[in-house]
């Protein structure tokens, strides 16, 4: 059993291939997920305009994202695009349907937490002399985020698990390169060894947020 | 040739759409059949778990919070690998379709048992105590007064994260599960053309976009008034 799935010889042979996949990894996800926060933060500021000519297509946009499987929108952009002449590789094609697909879910949580602050909070604001962007900035999104910080924290979870969809495109992310080492050393270990690492570095983030998530719900009664 | 034409005949190529409508549609079909059973098994299997948690047996706590975090923190992608390229190594060899229904349903399990627990907790105990006084026993209490109203609570959490991963049936597809996007794939390389991809994507829009927005309608119907 360990022979085949913890293999001592394979993990020293595959350790720098999936370290390297570890450090991409990392790298993708802080790039990924500011891209994701910035579409979201664009989308929900769109969305404190109340006008339907505004209100319409971002609804429909965010649920057209929210239907989309994120790995059709990155083959179709990886696959698709290079018929229209325009060969963009792995990366770019992974951050824009990153920027794309997150945003929509950052997006909809923001909104959530600028619709949970009183208005009575924006009012004050601008009575104060302050404009609309600036009662935004300074008033009512730090409000937001604070409310909304455990769905936040969920959502930044599941991008950064998805970076694992970086493998298909071959973005030499960890799954990737725990599969190049697999098809090198003919055994799984490697890829046991990269489902260890993805269970360590999000375990903490996990045992947080289940408890965040418990004592909101617990809170409503 | 217009640049236009030429963009409608590499991307919405009529021809090469009526060749591969057949595989496509047989992808929509091996989809729905995941994602059906993605979505009983899993959540059945979640709510298993949480009635099992509110026994209150230590040992078995443990393990289902470890099994719950365990299928929280691992990508869906790396689990499906796991099933499918680990087994075969000790003798055993899951299909794609196997892997993937697998994994699926055990990350499905793993958030609906969290949600559902949750909801169970929210249930205030003297809900509990004045069930037990009246006489009804502990599974009683739990069916009859705790379920019902935990469940409403749950429902807008439970139809967000069913969606999100009853779209992962996409994934099955590195495991060469023949669903939408495994046959548009396919297609797309056997064609040379665009075009089936573009009918793949068309495919999830129309089998997934009213599932998003029945759960829209069913957010604001059981949303809690503060």
């Amino acid at each position: 059993m360990i022979e085949t799935f913890l293999n001592p010889e394979i993990i020293g042979a595959a350790w720098p291939i999936v370290l390297a996949g570890l450090l991409n990894t990392i790298l993708l996800s802080l790039i990924v997920v500011p891209l994701g926060l910035l579409g979201g933060l664009i989308l929900a500021v769109l969305a404190t305009v109340h006008h339907p000519l505004v209100r319409w297509p971002l609804m429909a946009w965010v649920d057209f994202f929210r239907a989309f499987p994120p790995l059709v929108l990155l083959v179709l952009l990886f696959a698709g695009l290079p018929f229209a002449g325009l060969e963009l590789g792995g990366f770019a094609c992974v951050a824009i349907a990153f920027f794309l697909n997150t945003g929509a879910y950052y997006g909809e949580i923001f909104r959530a937490g600028i619709e949970s602050v009183p208005t009575g909070q924006i009012e004050a604001a601008r009575s104060t002399g302050l404009n609309r962007l600036q009662a935004l900035a300074y008033i009512v999104l730090p409000q937001a985020v604070r409310n909304v910080l455990p769905d936040l924290l969920s959502n930044t979870l599941e991008v950064v698990k998805l970076t694992s969809l970086g493998s298909v495109v071959a973005v030499p992310e960890l799954l990737f390169q725990a599969r190049q080492a697999q098809s090198l050393t003919y055994s799984p270990t490697p890829i046991v060894v990269a489902a260890i690492i993805y269970f360590l570095l999000l375990w903490p983030l996990v045992r947080l947020l289940s408890r965040l998530e418990n004592r909101a719900l617990a809170g409503r009664r | 040739m217009s640049t236009w034409d030429r963009f409608v005949d590499t991307f919405f190529n009529g021809r090469v759409m009526l060749k591969y409508l057949p595989d496509i549609l047989h992808g929509v079909v091996v989809t729905i059949e995941l994602a059906v059973l993605i979505v009983l098994s899993g959540l059945i299997a979640g709510l298993a778990l949480a009635l099992l948690r509110s026994l209150a047996i230590r040992p078995i706590n443990w393990l289902i919070v470890f099994v719950v975090d365990l299928f929280r923190s691992l990508p869906p992608l790396v689990i499906i690998v796991l099933i499918y390229f680990g087994p075969p190594a000790a003798g055993l060899s899951p299909s794609g379709f196997v892997s993937t229904w697998l994994s699926l349903a055990l990350v499905l399990m793993a958030f609906a048992e969290e949600i559902f627990w949750a909801g169970i907790t929210s249930v205030p105990k003297g809900q509990w105590e004045a069930a037990r006084s009246t006489g009804l026993s502990f599974g009683q209490t739990l069916l009859a007064v705790v379920l019902p109203q935990a469940l409403r609570l749950t429902i807008p959490p439970l139809t967000n994260r069913t969606i999100a991963i009853t779209k992962g049936t996409a994934l099955g597809s590195v495991v060469a599960v023949t669903e939408i996007l495994g046959e548009a794939s396919s297609a797309v390389s056997n064609s040379y053309n665009p075009s089936p991809l573009m009918m793949g994507a068309a495919a999830y829009i129309v089998l997934f976009l009213p599932v998003v927005i029945a759960a829209r309608w069913i957010e604001t119907k059981f949303a809690w008034k503060r």
